[in-house]
């Protein structure tokens, strides 16, 4: 699949063209051109470096929205085996927009669930753009339930611009469906590990984010309302979006300095899309490594620390 | 506020809060446009006499209503906001939380009460709206926590009255946590065996709808409050048709299942009384 790039990424891409068309004649002429690829190459690779240590909130937002960007079948498929996928609420549906599955990390059986976006447009309808109905956040639900019965930890991936404003999903409780999973998660008797993949949308993924370890890629957003939606509320416009998202301080690196997030995982040279397999074995590394920590805690200890943290967010004044 | 009220330094003003049902002799009813005498309206809770219309009312003229008089004590009162994330949008988010401490009287918009329902010990929240649309941030998620921690540790119920339109933008993702902090300590409330009755008043929207308003062991709504997700403007644009007629509607989400009552604010005290007797295991309330 020929890489996509984003309107900020314009001088890379150019170089990339360029690079394409050199090694086009290389192959059908006598003319030696490795050396001014290789020279082009290096050129990109500086230039990326160059452009993407320095990115707005907007241009993360972007890249994080990105269609090439790795969902969590592309995790599922790299970090886990013996996968298995489960289906349906038990009350009304299956919502294709959130994939619940037991699978193996390491041989270790675990719960994951994750949203899932959809790569070309037969697929993207079918899985709503990743935006969840109740349906959705009760199968987590279950899946989560499953988890404490058996002694499995859960591992969520988030990736989604909010759960559905539909008029059935209102019809079937999104508000109940959504604070049902946070008072659940807040005592879930097994470890839960969080990692915001791609888009983290408001309450939508929060639904499936309440965790002892919240962890997002580099690349990553997490914000309590889009920057568009922000933007067309406090600005009356939604051509501030970029403006709102540098003011809701929506990135990793940004929430990580304000405690909000435990750990920020780098992603490669020019995003996770760029090399999917070397973001899933830094994803992997640090899924281990949360598990190991979390696994020995007896669950009353668990609970208690993962409430102490809940109860630690905000800022406020004791007057 | 006057033009004398305005040169006076804030903290010599002498009123303290105003209401949200505007001053004055005569109250035009929104729904039925009947002209209404303030003092008859004050009597009848806010509720037009005319068309049972339930005006919306701020927090602490609410707890007021719902508590035995004098019985109260304001839980948390000392608690104020602040600007993590020096917001600014077309204004600074510093100066909307004082235009609307000046304009409500409260320091955030949330009010905890521990006080007494019919000789009954119990802890009520209240929402107030006018303060930033009764936006949750920081310190109105702490103020709950406080509130149910009070229950936790005096053994008493828990009551919230929301009106709010979810989480605070100005506080970003602090805001968006406290959707998880106040549904954790709800759990441990639960897990202590003390009841909570969740009372959504219009209109309770967003992240508080997603959160505590959702949560109760009993859910109650006024009629015709607004309550849902996403707001209906929102969900116009995405499904791009007109909107059922009573949509996300109180009376609706009755009909759906989402709630266990509609109570008439007059009401109000009567049923909550007797559903907190019953599940504490106390003798009838008259």
């Amino acid at each position: 699949m020929d890489l996509k790039f984003l309107g900020f990424e314009q001088p890379i891409a150019e170089l990339e063209a360029r690079i394409d068309e050199l090694k086009f004649v290389g192959d059908d002429s006598e003319v030696n051109v490795s050396e001014e690829i290789e020279r082009l190459r290096r050129r990109s690779e500086s230039l990326t470096r160059n452009i993407f240590s320095n990115l707005s909130a907007w241009q993360i937002a972007q890249l994080a929205r990105h269609p090439q960007r790795p969902y969590t079948l592309d995790y599922i498929a790299r970090c886990f085996t013996d996968f298995q996928e489960l289906h349906g609420d038990r009350m009304y549906a299956d919502d294709a927009s959130i994939i619940a599955c037991i699978a193996r990390l390491q041989g270790q059986p675990v719960v994951v669930i994750g949203h899932q976006k959809g790569r070309d447009t037969r697929e993207r309808v079918m899985r709503n753009y990743g935006m969840a109905r109740p349906e959705g956040y009760r199968k987590a639900l279950r899946l989560m339930r499953l988890a404490e019965k058996f002694r499995l930890p859960v591992i969520t991936l988030i990736d989604t611009a909010g759960a559905y404003p539909g008029v059935g999903a209102e019809e079937r409780g999104q508000s109940e469906a959504i604070a049902r999973n946070l008072i659940a998660m807040a005592g879930l008797r097994t470890p839960i590990v969080s990692l915001v993949t791609g888009e983290g949308g408001s309450g939508g993924a929060l639904a499936i984010g309440v965790a002892d370890r919240v962890f997002m890629l580099q690349y990553s957003i997490y914000s309590v309302i889009s920057p568009e939606g922000c933007a067309s509320i406090l600005w009356r416009s939604a051509d501030k979006a970029e403006a709102a998202a540098e003011a809701m301080g929506i990135t990793a690196e940004r929430l990580l300095k304000l405690g909000l997030v435990d750990e920020v995982i780098a992603e490669p040279l020019g995003g996770a899309h760029r090399d999917p397999q070397a973001t899933s074995e830094a994803v992997k590394n640090a899924l281990l490594q949360a598990l190991a920590e979390l696994q020995p805690m007896p669950p009353d200890e668990l609970i208690a620390a993962r409430r102490k943290k809940l109860f630690g967010f905000g800022v406020y004044k004791e007057g | 506020m006057s033009w004398f009220d305005k040169l006076m330094p804030s903290r010599i003003r002498t009123q303290r809060r105003s209401r949200s049902v505007p001053e004055g002799l005569w109250v035009k009813c929104e729904a039925c446009s009947a002209q209404l005498y303030r003092a008859e309206l004050k009597r009848n809770l806010y509720v037009c006499p005319k068309c049972e219309h339930h005006l919306r009312i701020g927090a602490r003229e609410r707890l007021e209503m719902f508590l035995d008089a004098n019985s109260e004590h304001e839980i948390a009162a000392k608690l104020e906001p602040q600007d993590p994330l020096r917001f600014r949008d077309s204004r600074r988010y510093r100066e909307r939380l004082s235009t609307a401490q000046k304009e409500t009287g409260e320091t955030d918009a949330l009010v905890v009460m521990a006080g007494t329902l019919k000789a009954i010990p119990l802890v009520a929240a209240a929402f107030e709206y006018r303060f930033i649309g009764g936006s949750m941030g920081s310190a109105v998620g702490e103020r709950f926590v406080r509130g149910v921690q009070y229950c936790i540790e005096h053994r008493r119920p828990f009551v919230c009255f929301s009106a709010s339109g979810g989480a605070r933008m100005q506080e970003a993702l602090f805001s968006l946590f406290q959707m998880s902090k106040t549904s954790a300590a709800l759990a441990a409330l639960g897990e202590s065996g003390l009841p909570y009755v969740s009372v959504m008043t219009d209109p309770t929207m967003g992240g508080v709808s997603a959160s505590i308003a959702s949560l109760g062991d009993i859910n109650v709504a006024e009629p015709r409050s607004l309550i849902g997700f996403a707001g209906p403007r929102v969900i116009q644009q995405t499904v791009g048709e007109t909107l059922p007629e009573g949509f996300q509607r109180a009376e609706l989400l009755l009909e759906k299942g989402a709630l266990d009552m509609i109570v008439d604010r007059r009401k109000v005290r009567d049923e909550i009384a007797s559903l907190l007797a019953k599940l504490t295991d106390r003798p009838e309330v008259s």
